[in-house]
């Protein structure tokens, strides 16, 4: 279970979390919706403690990490599995490497173990004898598979997803919502998902959140975020060009009507 | 002339905090290279990465300064007719001073910038974002192979460059001043003492730690994306620079004033 309490974050003039409180139950997919910009691939971060928050408070499964030191929080991290947006993938080592990274690292496997591992991590995410392959030789969509297969190679019992079906194929993306969907049923993963895609939202999502000037605005289950009154989620669902959203970026930024 | 006193107090204040922060790192780096568990191949990768293709530039290098101290000596011995003690002063200057320093010098051009470069782009990538998310702690896993990897080779290259630039030096002496092969052999060995030599790779120790935590922190600090990686390449060999003649002329006070070497 993941508890965030009144968190604060700032970057230079811009308040990027401004009182955010959401919680993610055990088990549960809560996706996170909003425009680019408002904060919700930095959440992730401070989750993972990539990002310290100025205040406010995190839970993990009960822990309260805003003020573990970095040894400590390496063991909560061992808990959660992080699928950055661009992949992240480390490039002076092979596909197979990446994905047993974190096996090589912290396990004492045997090499075959190993091997089969990230050959069945990789055939989770649809892909086949790639191991021997380097990340500069993948497409985008593959990049983002190998860093999906790399997370489940760690068998975490969190799972951050940042964007993980942008720039990935629909076949691919309705493959990486299945398995998203799958890892909850079977493995109870408590997941959080940042995503543009609303139909990858309405799939696997258990609950979704929307981030409007660094807070939630609406958080419920799929059928209540469609039928939502609200404007501002309004208008982000259905794509509209004008809106609330966009009326408030005209004032902002100053732009004539 | 506030205005300058003020520049240089900021300046200083700058340069003061820099060296703040390049102590951390290398308190972390020690810190870390201490605690088990021990990843020792790493640290030979590095080495391997180091130390061959370093080796022709600092050898090409050393020779043709070994050629030019003959030269530059013998412009003013054989007026004194005291050519006979070239090979002395080749000796002695190349191992205590000036192969230790130039080879320095080459590996914070060539892999100082290497090491900025390729940090900063893992950097701008959120590949080592991704290594503290799968709690792995960037300082031991990038910083400790390449610090390791550096104390090891930059000793190693200048002996190599030592050797080298003793027989460019030879080659002047020999076949240009007419000393005989057995006197320049004699005369080297001679001059040259353990402490010569234990001077000069002192040194390199020091020289191989400022290229690598110096390479390795304005990597991690790279903020922007290709423009920052540059400025961070650039700026690591230019403050690698700087440091290793301050280190050099720091050592060597040491050395000469309170060891008596």
């Amino acid at each position: 279970m993941i508890e965030i309490r009144n968190l604060y974050k700032v970057f230079g003039a811009q308040m990027i979390l401004n009182n955010m409180s959401l919680t993610v139950r055990r088990g549960e997919t809560k996706v996170i919706i909003g425009r680019s910009g408002v904060g919700k691939s930095v959440l992730l971060k401070n989750i993972v403690g990539l990002i310290h928050p100025d205040s406010g408070s995190i839970k993990i499964n009960g822990t309260e990490v805003t003020n573990l030191k970095e040894k400590e929080y390496d063991r909560i991290r061992m808990e959660i599995g992080y699928v950055f947006q661009g992949g992240a993938l480390f490039d002076s080592m092979s596909v197979g490497e990446n994905v047993g990274f974190v096996l090589n690292e912290f396990m004492n496997l045997d090499k075959k173990t190993v091997k089969d591992k990230v050959h069945d991590a990789l055939g989770l995410v649809g892909l086949k004898d790639v191991e021997d392959l380097m990340p500069s030789q993948l497409s985008g969509g593959m990049k983002k598979r190998v860093s999906l297969a790399r997370v489940l190679c760690m068998e975490p019992h969190i799972i951050l997803y940042d964007e993980p079906t942008s720039e990935v194929d629909p076949i691919t993306a309705a493959a990486i919502n299945h398995l998203i969907i799958e890892l909850r049923d079977k493995l109870k993963v408590t997941s959080i998902m940042v995503t543009h895609d609303m139909n990858s939202a309405y799939q696997v999502a258990d609950s979704i959140a929307m981030f409007y000037r660094g807070q939630v605005i609406a958080d419920g289950k799929p059928d209540e975020i469609k039928n939502s009154k609200h404007p501002v989620v309004q208008q982000f669902i259905h794509g509209d060009a004008h809106g609330p959203i966009t009326d408030d970026e005209s004032l902002i930024f100053g732009h004539v009507k | 002339m506030s205005f300058l006193a003020s520049k240089i107090a900021s300046s200083a204040k700058e340069w003061l905090r820099y060296v703040g922060q390049l102590t951390l790192l290398l308190a972390q780096t020690v810190a870390c290279a201490v605690t088990p568990p021990f990843k020792g191949y790493r640290s030979l990768i590095q080495a391997q990465r180091i130390g061959p293709g370093s080796f022709i530039i600092s050898a090409l290098v050393a020779f043709f300064v070994g050629m030019i101290i003959a030269l530059q000596m013998a412009y003013q011995m054989v007026q004194l007719s005291a050519e006979l003690y070239i090979p002395n002063v080749i000796a002695v200057a190349l191992t205590r001073e000036l192969t230790p320093v130039l080879t320095a010098l080459i590996v914070a051009g060539r892999i100082g910038a290497g090491i900025a470069a390729e940090i900063g782009s893992m950097v701008v990538t959120e590949q080592v974002d991704a290594l503290k998310a799968f709690a792995v702690n960037p300082v031991k896993y990038l910083v400790v192979p390449r610090f390791l990897g550096l104390i090891i080779m930059l000793p190693v290259l200048t002996v190599m460059s030592d050797i080298i630039g003793i027989w460019g030096g030879y080659v002047i002496c020999v076949f240009k001043l007419h000393i005989s092969h057995e006197m320049f052999w004699k005369m080297t060995f001679r001059a040259l003492s353990m402490k010569d030599i234990i001077t000069g790779l002192t040194k390199t120790i020091f020289f191989g730690m400022i290229i690598a935590i110096v390479g390795c922190h304005q990597g991690l600090t790279v903020r922007g994306g290709a423009d920052g990686v540059g400025k961070a390449t650039t700026t690591a060999v230019v403050r690698s620079f700087i440091l290793i003649i301050m280190m050099d002329c720091f050592i060597t006070f040491i050395f000469y004033f309170l060891l008596n070497f």
